[in-house]
């Protein structure tokens, strides 16, 4: 008996450092000295803070594209810059103080990467001491003089992309898979849908979330075997075009369509994905839906330094090619003339793209 | 001198465990090519006022919920559902809450009863099943704890209006609010009206486990069953009355939030409360003391997990970790000593009585 018991101990002492191991180490691996500029920026320019959500960099998706944001700027501007990221389980108040520490360190303006960070960037926002402090939220709410909400327009990509799995499929069937089912994700569905049933009413389109818990953000956006089995399930019923909108968990989605072999597409999300995929996955990518979070964060700080800080919402759609889709690979050729048709119709007002399904 | 040693065996095991849990920190931060001077100089920096505030904040909330879980503890149950009880208890009483069916603070009164009576339901489903029909209390709440999840969610999308991106419940009606208590003064945070609700959880907790024949019959119970029953106790009534006991204070961990700073239940609510309390309970032996203690010590590391971020450059992630080793180490430590104390005891009994007879004894009754 007590032996075991000192068995047990000794087995789950092993594998708490065993895991922790693992987890200290995907830290330096994820961000590699010469892939982290924060590390070696050493400018006198502006001192940019970038908080992340839970899961931060590596996503090769929203929070490698506000990264990238920050790059351009910080090299541009001579600028120096730190990431913070998330816990798991936090409330709004611990968010209010990773914004306040950033600000106290010195940074100004700090961006706060997802739509998590509003309630807390407005909050502080109005304290006395943070006044003058500039804060950006990608895909905010928040309201207040000093905190611009950078917002997309990703139904207005999604529609596109959406016309281009319509005119791509061979067998009438496509699918969507989205991380977290909330007003966000969303409108990437109703975007997608809206574009394919523009071209092709009869089109059968398969949904699915990886959750419906909001608070399951891991479970939605940092869950690529999950993607991979909501894409499988997908393929295997018919679709050989798969849209998602899902984070990290889009990397499964590539692996499935991989797997599904030729005659299958997925269609990236965020950044133009071709460009990250593996060898063997780009032949699979017919495109990318580009929310542009780096042409955002990018424009946001040049504002600040020059002195021009935007206030609420600045809005990137498709008129300023804040979204738009990714011709990489050089798979939607043939129908780019169609797509780019969609485009200037969408801009005219001409197509009212819905933002809820 | 008996004073002095007890003190010391008292204090050898947590000093011990923090102790175990620095070094093993320490070598985890150099494993994962971290600076180890860097992270212990910015865990140790001075918070500022504000930070105590949120660090207090933050203990009220892990203290409700460590109580919950080891009311259940105590009778050797382990509900693991605190964190789906807590979830569909503030849900239902921020529904209700927010349709101000009932003028001020009667509605704050009512809707803490609400929260209280969902999550003791929620938590006497797994009690039930477990009574009735052997079901294990820690694979039901498992479940329960993802059926709440989606429940709730689901719910909202019914109910909820969207703000920005996120769905949220209406929000309270600004006089049922529950004001902070300035603490420190000349510091705008407020520690929580709700802190409030803590203490006299802690209190109930003590007095009902030490002062009442239920109590008596739980601590009985989950000493031993086969002799609680022989002694006429109803174990399966004292199953169902841990598990609704538990999910009702259980339901009280999201009030503080829910009406000290969001106001609604939105799709942003923290999360994972429930699954941190048990660490805190493991950590604070199940003692209403020792609860607070462990509250205060988790509090005081998420907080700095933002100064570690930003200025030592550790990852969140490091912090978890710590957490748990701190955890393990306690466990560990405890164990160590008690095992250290029993030979000790032994060895005092064998010399005064002179052979080695008595040790059988001493170990029983030790245990």
């Amino acid at each position: 008996m007590r032996r075991t018991v000192k068995i047990t101990v000794a087995l789950a002492a092993a594998s708490l450092i065993a895991t922790s191991c693992a987890q200290g180490d995907e830290g330096p691996e994820a961000t590699q000295a010469s892939e982290d500029i924060c590390e070696t920026a050493e400018g006198d320019g502006p001192q940019i803070g970038l908080a992340y959500d839970v899961g931060g960099r590596g996503d090769q998706s929203f929070n490698d594209s506000a990264y990238e944001g920050l790059k351009q700027a910080v090299e541009e501007l001579d600028a120096t810059c730190t990431e913070a990221e998330a816990g798991p389980g936090e409330n709004d108040a611990t968010r209010e103080e990773r914004l306040r520490t950033l600000a106290d360190e010195g940074f100004d303006p700090i961006i706060g990467v997802g739509f998590i960070y509003s309630v807390a960037a407005q909050n502080v926002a109005k304290e006395p001491d943070y006044r003058d402090v500039n804060f950006a939220v990608v895909d905010g709410f928040a309201e207040a003089p000093n905190v611009a909400n950078l917002v997309f327009a990703a139904q207005e990509g999604s529609f596109l992309v959406g016309a281009a799995a319509a005119l791509k499929t061979e067998v009438g069937h496509v699918g969507f898979v989205g991380g977290v089912d909330g007003p966000l994700i969303q409108s990437f569905e109703a975007g997608f849908v809206a574009g394919v049933e523009e071209v092709d009413p009869s089109i059968q389109i398969d949904i699915k979330y990886l959750t419906q818990n909001q608070d399951e953000a891991v479970k939605g956006f940092e869950n690529p075997p999950g993607g991979r089995a909501a894409a499988n399930g997908m393929y295997e019923s018919g679709a050989d075009i798969v849209y998602h909108a899902a984070g990290k968990s889009g990397l499964g989605v590539f692996q499935a369509v991989e797997s599904a072999g030729d005659g299958h597409w997925a269609i990236g999300v965020d950044s133009d994905q071709y460009k990250t995929v593996g060898q063997s996955q780009k032949p699979y990518i017919l495109t990318s839906m580009l929310k542009r979070v780096d042409v955002g964060v990018q424009e946001y700080i040049k504002a600040v330094v020059e002195g021009d800080a935007p206030s609420g919402f600045v809005t990137y759609d498709l008129s300023s090619d804040g979204v738009g889709y990714s011709t990489t690979g050089g798979f939607v050729d043939d129908i780019a003339e169609q797509l780019d048709e969609y485009k200037q119709q969408i801009i005219d007002g001409g197509i009212k793209v819905p933002d809820t399904p | 001198m008996t004073a002095v040693r007890r003190l010391a065996t008292v204090l050898a095991a947590p000093l011990l465990a923090f102790v175990v849990a620095g070094v093993v920190t320490s070598l985890i931060l150099l494993m994962a090519g971290d600076s180890v001077s860097r992270f212990w100089d910015a865990l140790f920096r001075m918070p500022d006022a504000r930070n105590f505030v949120n660090i207090i904040n933050n203990s009220v909330v892990l203290y409700l919920s460590g109580l919950a879980a080891a009311i259940c503890f105590r009778m050797k149950l382990f509900n693991i559902g605190v964190e789906g009880q807590y979830r569909v208890a503030v849900f239902a009483a921020a529904v209700f809450a927010g349709q101000a069916w009932l003028p001020g603070y009667l509605n704050t009164a009512v809707a803490v009863l609400v929260a209280m009576l969902v999550g003791a339901l929620w938590a006497g489903i797994a009690g039930l099943l477990r009574a009735t029909r052997g079901v294990s209390e820690v694979i039901s709440t498992i479940m329960l704890n993802s059926i709440a999840g989606t429940l709730v969610a689901y719910l909202l999308r019914q109910v909820g209006e969207r703000r920005g991106e996120t769905m949220t419940t209406t929000p309270l009606p600004r006089d049922s609010w529950v004001g902070g208590i300035p603490l420190i003064p000349g510091e705008a945070s407020k520690v929580y009206g709700f802190a409030v609700l803590a203490v006299l959880a802690g209190v109930a907790y003590w007095l009902i486990l030490n002062r009442t024949r239920f109590g008596f019959e739980l601590r009985a119970t989950g000493a031993s069953q086969p002799a609680a029953l022989a002694s006429g106790v109803d174990v399966k009534r004292m199953v169902v009355m841990a598990m609704l006991l538990s999910g009702a204070v259980a339901g009280l961990v999201g009030m503080p939030l829910l009406f000290g700073t969001d106001h609604a239940y939105a799709s942003t609510f923290q999360s994972g409360i429930g699954f941190t309390g048990i660490a805190v309970a493991l950590l604070g032996r199940n003692h209403p003391i020792g609860i607070a203690l462990g509250a205060i010590v988790f509090s005081f590391l998420i907080e700095q997990s933002n100064v570690l971020d930003i200025v030592a450059q550790v990852s969140p992630d490091v912090v978890v970790v710590t957490q748990g080793v701190i955890v393990m180490s306690v466990v560990i430590a405890y164990e160590v000593v008690r095992r250290y104390r029993n030979t000790a005891e032994q060895r005092g009994v064998a010399r005064s009585m002179g052979g080695p007879s008595g040790k059988q004894e001493t170990e029983g009754v030790v245990a």
